[in-house]
């Protein structure tokens, strides 16, 4: 059974299913709440945010890049269903620009995308640098829109998207669960999800077989770019507000989780099953740790205990994989 | 050469083996060099060729039993730094230089390590590498920067470095893979130069027939085995091979008569500035039609062309008797050309990528179900086909296509380009970096497929490889065309000295 999970979800699987376990069992015994209701709903309610924000950076960095405009790509797109919405009244605005705002923000989530995707694709500049562009002027960009400020005032039906539930699910969550099966599908399932791949670990082998290298750049930015849009719609929804710089140290807490789930860093081999238990084992760290009194920025310096443990941990299993084989 | 009975050898090896994990790299192989001797060590991949280097320069320590004498001193255990001081130097094919540094400083910064004070005498720096070489009758500008030298100069670079390190015995690991003619020709003057001053060179290849000539022994592995010690004197390239593999080979010329088979590929009067100028040609369909030439010779670039990587200037391309433009290789690939790369390590496949998605990489489509999504179980069944048709010996179709050997991965690359059922097929040395013994295989695969009607364009800068394989044979030399043989008329040597003149 744990061969076919390995087969169908990736070799990270049942390690970090086991590190998860251990995890819920050391907090379920040593902090009283943490096994309740109520904790599990406030995990199940923050982990989307940072984990369709993750999913952004995730294609990226299987391609061989980089997504640094994460953030900032969202917010850009939460202000443009914003600045729909107080159009339109602000509060009281109805489902009609409600829905106009979500396709104009899907589209500037998109375009940003599309931009960062054809520079690299076309110029042959490095991602970082690229995304490092797009994140500065976006930022400025909506520095200057909102002058520093926040937007605020929105229609109260949008609360039911950031904190309502149904059957019991939240509804966040249930976004997020949609999003991680659409880019399931993507990478394992698709021709473009398959050159992704193919591309992150060597972009001119892939093209001399016959793939459209450059076209697969833009298309992988702009579905990065979508993604932060949603994200950037669900975080107006749980905040009633936008800023410009929400979540601004989610940024490399999406990289995190990638390395944690075993996303190779140069690219080429990573999925979205080890990515989304990456997730879950970050927020239930953070909240077993809050729940026993620890400051929240301990729980951050565990995160990054945690990565470098993991590592050691992969590089430990190699060599003793090595050893099996019987040859140096 | 240096009269070698009056002085120790440089290196006396006897009994030496070494086992890995339970896999014995070397059985009890004895190995001589005389000083000044330049010797060739051949065996196919795996013989045991590089453990036994390892074993010389001290990187392995061999089993219990090994007798190991260095310019006749009896040693118990070689260190790394051992060997150096008996003045051992690896080239390897890689050769280990920095591509920033300058030519003095690849040189002669390892005289400066250790120095106190800590500082860089640039002077003397550039002092011992103009000496060094000057010790090979070599002038070079020692203040160019590494990256900006060709391949040959580079290993000139590495030579010397071996000879400021005092070396007297200098294994070159493939020393002329990658080297044109004129290049060899100037390798083997400086390895006669350093043989005349005493210092032994031994050559390490499983493509030796450049070196059979300078050198005045040849020691044979095969399966960590020694097959025997052999005077250079009178051996050929195909008896080395049947040392190398135990196996006969059959030298026979292939070449049918093709000139009423029907054209499938039409050339005429292609030329792209700075590459190839006015080539016409025409390839039938079934034939195997050769294409051979030195380094340079564009080849590699008219192939290139073909496969709409790049766009002639002029010319047209007919491909059963259509005129084809292909703006990218993904336009040819759909007209059916298909190329199989001569960098198979760094364009033919994706090294770190599994067997099974290397294998389908090029025809994602026939792959795809319905609703657009890609059929794990097409490619599974895709992949096992193609492993059944070409015999590729893999352990899991999931395994990274890198942990094949090289004829094995030659193989994958074929799959992948036949399953996009081409009808021209060029292969642009194919052979590279596969063993002697696994040559045999891809070519009786590609004799198969042209049996079967498929067009195929056999680049390869080894004259004897197109004279066996291909019907006709095409000689290019400076971006053109420049002679047409037929295997049945021509003789091994007379192409030989038609192409390497």
């Amino acid at each position: 059974m744990i061969d076919r999970m390995k087969r169908a979800f990736g070799p990270e699987v049942p390690g970090l299913l086991g590190f998860l376990m251990l995890v819920v069992v050391i907090f379920g015994v040593t902090a009283p709440n943490f096994l309740t209701g109520a904790n599990l709903g406030s995990i199940a309610f923050q982990l989307p945010e940072l984990g369709i924000l993750t999913l952004a950076m995730l294609i990226p960095i299987i391609s061989g890049g980089f997504n640094l405009a994460i953030i900032y790509t969202a917010n850009m797109a939460g202000l443009t269903l914003a600045f729909v919405l107080m159009q339109f009244g602000g509060v009281e605005a109805g489902i009609g620009p409600f829905l106009l705002g979500i396709v104009l923000a899907l589209g500037v989530g998109a375009l940003s995308g599309a931009a960062m995707g054809a520079v690299i694709a076309y110029v042959g500049a490095h991602p970082i640098l690229v995304s490092l562009a797009m994140m500065i002027f976006l930022r400025g960009l909506g520095e200057f829109l909102t002058k520093g400020g926040d937007i605020s005032g929105f229609p109260p039906y949008l609360a039911t998207l950031g904190h309502g539930s149904v059957l019991g699910i939240p509804v966040p969550l249930i976004l997020f669960g949609l999003c991680a099966v659409a880019w399931h599908v993507l990478l394992t399932r698709t021709r473009h999800g398959f050159a992704a791949r193919m591309i992150g670990s060597n972009l001119k082998a892939a093209a001399y077989s016959g793939v459209h290298a450059k076209r697969t750049l833009v298309l992988i930015y702009t579905l990065s770019g979508v993604m932060c849009a949603i994200a950037g719609i669900l975080m107006l929804s749980r905040f009633n507000s936008v800023r410009v710089g929400h979540g601004e140290a989610l940024l490399l807490v999406t990289v995190l989780a990638c390395f944690l789930g075993g996303v190779d860093p140069f690219g080429g081999f990573g999925r979205v099953v080890p990515v989304v238990i990456a997730l879950v084992v970050l927020q239930v760290l953070s909240s077993g740790l809050n729940l026993l009194g620890a400051n929240q920025h301990l729980s951050t310096a565990v995160w990054g205990l945690f990565l470098v443990g993991v590592m050691i941990l992969r590089w430990g299993a190699g060599r003793w994989k090595e050893r099996q084989r019987g040859r140096g | 050469m240096p009269d070698v009975t009056d002085a120790p050898p440089a290196i006396r090896f006897s009994h030496v083996s070494k086992v890995f994990g339970g896999v014995k790299a070397l059985r009890d192989v004895p190995f001589e060099v005389g000083q000044g001797e330049v010797h060739c060590l051949a065996g196919e991949n795996g013989c045991g060729k590089s453990t036994l280097i390892k074993i010389i320069t001290g990187v392995y320590q061999p089993e219990t039993g090994a007798e190991m004498d260095l310019f006749g001193e009896r040693l118990s255990a070689i260190t790394p730094t051992i060997a150096r001081q008996k003045g051992i130097a690896v080239i390897w094919q890689d050769l280990a230089l920095f591509a920033e540094m300058t030519v003095a400083e690849n040189i002669a910064f390892e005289t400066m390590l250790g120095n106190r004070p800590r500082f860089v005498d640039y002077a003397a720096l550039r002092a011992k590498a103009e000496a060094a070489l000057a010790r090979l009758d070599v002038t070079l500008d020692l203040d160019a920067r590494l990256g900006t030298l060709p391949i040959a100069q580079r290993q000139v670079v590495a030579i010397a470095r071996a000879l400021v390190g005092e070396a007297r015995l200098i294994f070159m690991d493939e020393p002329t893979a990658s080297l044109t003619q004129a290049e060899t020709d100037a390798l083997l003057a400086v390895v006669r130069t350093l043989s005349a001053r005493g210092v032994a060179v031994v050559f390490v290849s499983h493509r030796l027939a450049e070196v059979l000539e300078i050198s005045s022994r040849v020691t044979v592995l095969r399966d960590g085995r020694l097959v025997g010690v052999y005077p250079t004197e009178g051996m050929t390239q195909a008896r080395l091979t049947e040392l190398m593999t135990g196996k006969t080979f059959d030298h026979q010329v292939m070449a049918r008569e093709t000139s009423a088979d029907p054209v499938m590929l039409e050339v005429a009067g292609l030329s792209r500035k700075g590459e190839f100028r006015d080539v016409s040609f025409v390839l039938r369909r079934g034939e195997v039609l050769g294409l051979t030439g030195l380094i340079g010779a564009g080849r590699t670039e008219l192939a290139h062309v073909l496969f709409g990587m790049t766009q002639a200037e002029e010319g047209r391309v007919l491909l059963d008797g259509r005129e084809m433009r292909f703006a990218s290789n993904r336009d040819a690939v759909a007209a059916g050309v298909a190329y199989v790369s001569e960098d198979r390590l760094a364009l033919g496949l994706i090294q770190p990528q599994s067997i099974s998605d290397n294998a389908v990489l090029s025809v994602l489509r026939r792959i795809t179900g319905r609703a657009g999504l890609l059929s794990p179980k097409a490619q599974d069944d895709l992949v096992a086909h193609w492993v059944r048709e070409l015999a590729v010996k893999i352990g899991q179709p999931g395994d990274a296509v890198s942990t094949l050997s090289g004829g094995n991965q030659q193989r994958v690359v074929l799959a992948k380009w036949l399953a996009t059922e081409p009808k021209v097929l060029i292969l642009d040395c194919p052979t590279v970096g596969v063993d002697v013994g696994a040559r045999a295989g891809i070519f009786r695969i590609v004799r198969d497929l042209a049996a079967k009607g498929l067009a195929i364009l056999l680049i390869s800068d080894e004259v004897s490889e197109v004279h066996v394989n291909a019907d006709r044979v095409l000689h290019m030399a400076g971006g053109r065309i420049v002679g047409e043989y037929d295997p049945r008329q021509t003789t091994l040597p007379e192409l030989e000295a038609a192409v390497y003149a």
